[in-house]
């Protein structure tokens, strides 16, 4: 580990966040396991939701740089043109195509 | 160190939390009018809420030596209804005058809608009429990104407005280039389970530079955090980075933003 207030490593990035992100890991594993463990996981696979968080760990294990982005951008509504209306409407952190 | 938190809802947390805030080194705070959890029946419901911003949370605030400033709007998840929509900016200018508002906002899109967008349009005009600063609230989650341009793209088509006086909030990675390549200044939201944790903010700063970024907490009544600034310049800290570099994006930068309304004034 660099001494304080000098420019890191790769490595010291490496030492100093490995262990909280193998936490993280364990739970989306965790997660998707559980989604597997209950009654309905095969409706519950089916869902748009589901679906886009597949995908974004497919991005996840790629190799390209700005995977950050890029699973942003998988989340997001493409579309351009403004919603007739708002009335009864959320957020769900997937876009569900518009449906 | 001194932070400013340019973006907190104060009117959500305890006195305590002021405390908590003074004696950690934040003493500069602004807080922008938003939405209370549920849709208000009147316009006379954000009257009340208006003065709790410019007269009860500036006192409260200064017992414990913290400066409150605030921001006057109409959040965009009520703005689906236009005849409430019409009576709030009707009041708004009356709270505008209060000698700690130091503009308009946050307001913005929420699900990206034609009347949020009808709404927006009118906050705007009144942001030129009266030479105010804005601070634009963009929306969740999958509607972030098409939210941030269709409100880049409104406010760029004003040439009244100056983007350098415009604070485009709660950008992510997938906004932020957008957002500053157009001249904006832009909001980094540091809230638990659902934005920006410190260290993705820090990738920001990294990745985008010192220059036009503020990071605030958001913190309010759900889960989140008035202390998380400062938990922020720490991982700035513990990666090395010079003092100066994170006194100027926890400090400096929200003075400089802040201070082009005349009334504004960190402590």
């Amino acid at each position: 580990m660099a001494p304080p207030y000098q420019k890191m490593t790769a490595s010291d990035i490496l030492d100093l966040y490995f262990i909280e992100n193998r936490a993280r890991l364990l739970d989306v594993a965790s997660f998707l396991d559980r989604i597997d463990r209950y009654e309905g996981a095969e409706e519950a696979k089916k869902d748009f939701r589901y679906q886009a968080f597949v995908n974004a760990v497919d991005i996840l294990r790629s190799s390209a740089r700005e995977r950050t982005v890029a699973i942003q951008q998988s989340f997001s509504d493409q579309t351009t043109e403004p919603l007739e209306s708002a009335i009864g409407l959320k957020a769900f952190g997937a876009w569900d195509g518009g449906k | 160190m001194k932070a400013i938190d340019p973006h907190i809802h104060m009117v959500s947390r305890t006195t305590d939390d002021y405390l908590k805030l003074a004696i950690s080194g934040i003493h500069t705070v602004t807080e922008p009018a938003f939405w209370a959890g549920f849709d208000r029946s009147s316009a006379e419901s954000f009257r009340d809420y208006f003065y709790h911003l410019t007269v009860t949370e500036p006192a409260r605030a200064a017992r414990f030596g913290v400066r409150h400033f605030c921001w006057i709007g109409l959040n965009s998840k009520e703005a689906e209804n236009l005849e409430i929509a019409a009576d709030v900016l009707a009041i708004m200018p009356e709270f505008l005058e209060a000698a700690t508002s130091v503009g308009i906002g946050e307001v913005g899109l929420n699900k990206n809608s034609r009347n949020e967008i009808k709404v927006l349009e009118q906050q705007l005009e009144l942001a030129v009429s009266r030479n105010e600063l804005l601070l634009i609230h963009t929306p969740h989650l999958e509607d972030k990104l098409k939210g941030t341009r269709i409100i880049m793209e409104m406010i760029l088509s004003e040439p009244r407005l100056d983007p350098s006086r415009v604070l485009i909030d709660h950008a992510e990675e997938h906004t932020i280039k957008e957002i500053k390549d157009n001249g904006f200044w832009f909001g980094l939201t540091l809230y638990p389970n659902s934005k920006g944790s410190p260290e993705r903010a820090i990738d920001a700063v990294e990745i985008h530079g010192t220059d036009r970024i503020c990071i605030n907490s958001s913190a309010d009544w759900s889960v989140s955090d008035p202390l998380s600034v400062l938990k922020c310049a720490n991982e700035m800290r513990r990666r090395g980075h010079p003092e100066e570099a994170i006194t100027k994006v926890f400090y400096d930068n929200p003075r400089t933003f802040l201070s082009q309304c005349p009334k504004f004034q960190a402590g």
